[in-house]
């Protein structure tokens, strides 16, 4: 015969109660778990997907997602010509904000170097890779952006031709694949009049410099396109990707590009660490400390629930002990209903937490080590939660039953 | 082990004293109490309200040791003065059962379960722990109740489980303290001839301490106490 059992089976309903509470307290332990993975795994999402074995960046900077880098885009030649690298691209990549439908919408700009990269390395769930070099973007589904629909972006129009899934920047929102030229002509955007006002500079600098006074053709140079002066250089890029060829040890090549003095070079695995304990290190160390504390206070609840039932039962286990019941059948009685209401507020939270996550504007991540975790977790909170019940429980004198 | 000879006592308590608090509060409960109770005869223990019947029942229950004196139960010494000779809760299990005023029955436990309990606290597996306790419910009239939570029994009904309890063990000894005091007369008086009947057909000592003058016919033999102290020991007519 079962004690814990036939208890709960008497007093099922707030039974049930209780558990429901203490799912939903272990359903927020478990989705503070997973909005940590899911900032991780969002991070590193980029990184991962994009296929780079290396990383070149402006020197000393730990870019291009940690800080910002600026490297000129004819950098990707000389990576070209450097033993064992089998493809260098470029990569740009920044944030908007503009207004759509009257809703703001946030959005990374990601460059793909057309017409080496199309987009065939992220995960489509609908559409097509970029199928031109103008005009086209991929979309992730968080954008709300539907395949077909027209964004305007600095002074051109964009037809969403893809959609992916779970493609998102640190911040985690939503990437928009563009080329890399689309992407800058976005980036670096100037309206007319600001166009106008800086080559109206450019003449005045030029005209009050000796170079103006000694050829006045310059004068009217000034006054024409950027792209048309040799002199300013082109739009930087926010780094250069590498692809090794197979078999070459990163190391190696990365050492050679180390020694140049105007770039750093970041690993696969380095760029890793450096958004994990650079870039999103705060943000995870006070979700872990929050997940903590919510299992703490998760155990003192659940301690004061489990004392508050034994309290409830004082006089029948005294009883008990007056009939001479041993210790280990009353602590039983206390544990095993501790580790029934953990199990069931467990099972609860897996449940509601199935349907509520995903409905979460960020990711909320739940791996099957997290949730083994959790088990633990919830083993470890029933036994010391069931501690005090059955310390008082061991206290109780068996005369009590007389008063 | 010899089973011990059938003219062993049921119980024998030499000059128990009990004081309870110390100083000013010092109460002295229970003073120099000397009785013994053969198997099979069922005692009514009488006395005043505070002249030291429970402090002796609970005493002589290893559940609220004296102060000095010695406790022999079944020719086995078990108390000397506060000090335990053997394990008192397993002795408890063994060979002691209880009735109080209040049947406290367990309330998440059915009739049947509730005298279950307390034969698999003595190791009975579940199956013929069950079996017993309906034989038990049957022995005592409320078999029909077996499965009626105590929140549907009547306080007889309840009382008699109680009893029930208190036998599964076959205890050599048996403490009521005040069993009838919250049944109507009909049924205290049934509550008591089940008591004189368990006794005379088990040979268990039975001690009952009441205030019910009517029933005292039941008993082999009345004792009273006052202010703490055993006043006389009679039979009656
Ligand atoms: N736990 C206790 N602490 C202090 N005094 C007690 C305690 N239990 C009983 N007493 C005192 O001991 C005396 C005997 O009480 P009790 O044995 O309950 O008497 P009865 O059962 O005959 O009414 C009373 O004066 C009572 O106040
Ligand atoms: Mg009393």
């Amino acid at each position: 015969m079962n004690l814990a059992l036939h208890d709960i089976r008497h007093n099922v309903s707030r039974f049930v109660l209780t558990a429901v509470g203490i799912g939903l307290l272990l359903m927020i332990v478990l989705g503070m778990s997973g909005i940590y993975r899911g900032l991780i795994d969002d991070a590193l999402v980029v990184v991962d997907h994009i296929g780079a074995d290396l990383w070149v960046v402006q020197r000393g900077t730990r870019g291009p997602f940690a800080e910002i880098s600026r490297v000129p885009a004819n950098l990707e030649h000389r990576l070209r010509a450097v033993p064992g690298v089998a493809s260098a691209r470029t990569f740009v990549s920044h944030n908007v904000q503009r207004e759509h439908l009257g809703k703001p919408l946030r959005m990374n700009v990601l460059g793909l170097a057309w017409p080496e990269d199309k987009g065939e390395w992220v995960n489509l769930i609908a559409g097509r890779p970029l199928g031109q070099p103008h005009y086209e973007m991929i979309a992730d589904a968080s954008l709300g952006l539907p395949l077909g629909e027209k964004l305007a972006l600095g002074k051109d129009t964009y037809t969403v031709v893809g959609i992916t899934r779970g493609m998102v920047a640190s911040s985690g929102d939503g990437i928009a694949f563009l080329t890399t030229r689309d992407s800058q002509a976005v980036q670096f955007d100037q309206s007319g009049e600001a166009i106008r006002l800086e080559r109206a500079a450019r003449v005045q600098r030029v005209r009050v410099n000796d170079v103006g006074r000694i050829q006045p053709s310059f004068i009217e140079r000034g006054g024409g396109p950027s792209s048309s002066i040799p002199a300013l250089a082109s739009p930087m890029v926010s780094a250069i990707t590498v692809r090794l060829s197979p078999g070459v040890d990163p190391a190696a090549v990365a050492a050679i590009i180390a020694a140049w003095p105007d770039v750093s070079v970041h690993t696969r695995d380095g760029q890793e660490q450096l958004l994990a304990y650079g870039m999103i290190d705060k943000a995870r160390r006070q979700l872990g400390l929050f997940r903590v504390l919510l299992v703490v206070i998760s155990t003192i609840i659940m301690a004061l629930i489990l004392y508050t039932l034994t309290l409830d039962k004082i006089h029948d286990i005294a009883m008990l002990k007056l009939m001479g019941a041993r210790n280990t059948m009353i602590a039983g009685l206390i544990l095993q209903q501790a580790l029934l209401l953990g199990a069931l507020g467990f099972g609860i939270a897996w449940y509601v937490g199935g349907f509520v996550f995903p409905k979460f504007p960020r990711r909320v991540l739940i791996t099957p080590d997290d949730l083994w975790g959790l088990a633990g977790v919830v083993v470890l909170i029933s036994v010391l939660s069931s501690l005090l019940g059955i310390w008082k429980a061991m206290r109780v004198e068996p005369n009590t039953v007389l008063s | 082990m010899n089973p011990p000879p059938d003219n062993t006592p049921a119980i024998e308590v030499f000059a128990l004293t009990k004081t309870y608090g110390s100083g000013n509060t010092e109460v002295v409960a229970m003073k120099d109490v000397s009785l013994r109770v053969a198997k099979g005869e069922v005692i009514a223990l009488l006395g005043p309200s505070g002249a030291g019947k429970s402090t002796l029942l609970t005493a002589m229950g290893l559940i609220n040791p004296p102060t000095s004196g010695r406790i022999t139960i079944g020719g086995r010494p078990v108390l000397d003065g506060p000090k335990p000779l053997v394990d008192l809760r397993a002795f408890r299990r063994h060979h002691l059962g209880f009735v109080f005023q209040k049947a406290n029955l367990i309330p998440f436990l059915n009739a049947v379960q509730n005298v279950q309990v307390a034969l698999e606290i003595n190791d009975v597996p579940a199956r013929a722990a069950r079996r017993r306790a309906l034989e038990l419910l049957d022995y005592l009239g409320v078999a029909d109740r077996a499965n009626n939570l105590p929140s549907a029994l009547s306080g007889g009904q309840q009382q008699r489980v109680s009893v029930a309890r208190a036998l599964a063990n076959d205890p050599n000894l048996i403490l009521a303290d005040e069993p009838t005091a919250a049944l109507d007369s009909h049924r205290g008086r049934q509550v008591m001839e089940l008591f004189r009947k368990v006794a005379h057909e088990r040979g268990a000592g039975v001690i009952v301490v009441t205030h019910d003058q009517r029933s005292l016919d039941v008993f082999d033999r009345t004792l009273e106490m006052e202010d703490g102290q055993l006043k006389s020991s009679q039979k009656p007519d």
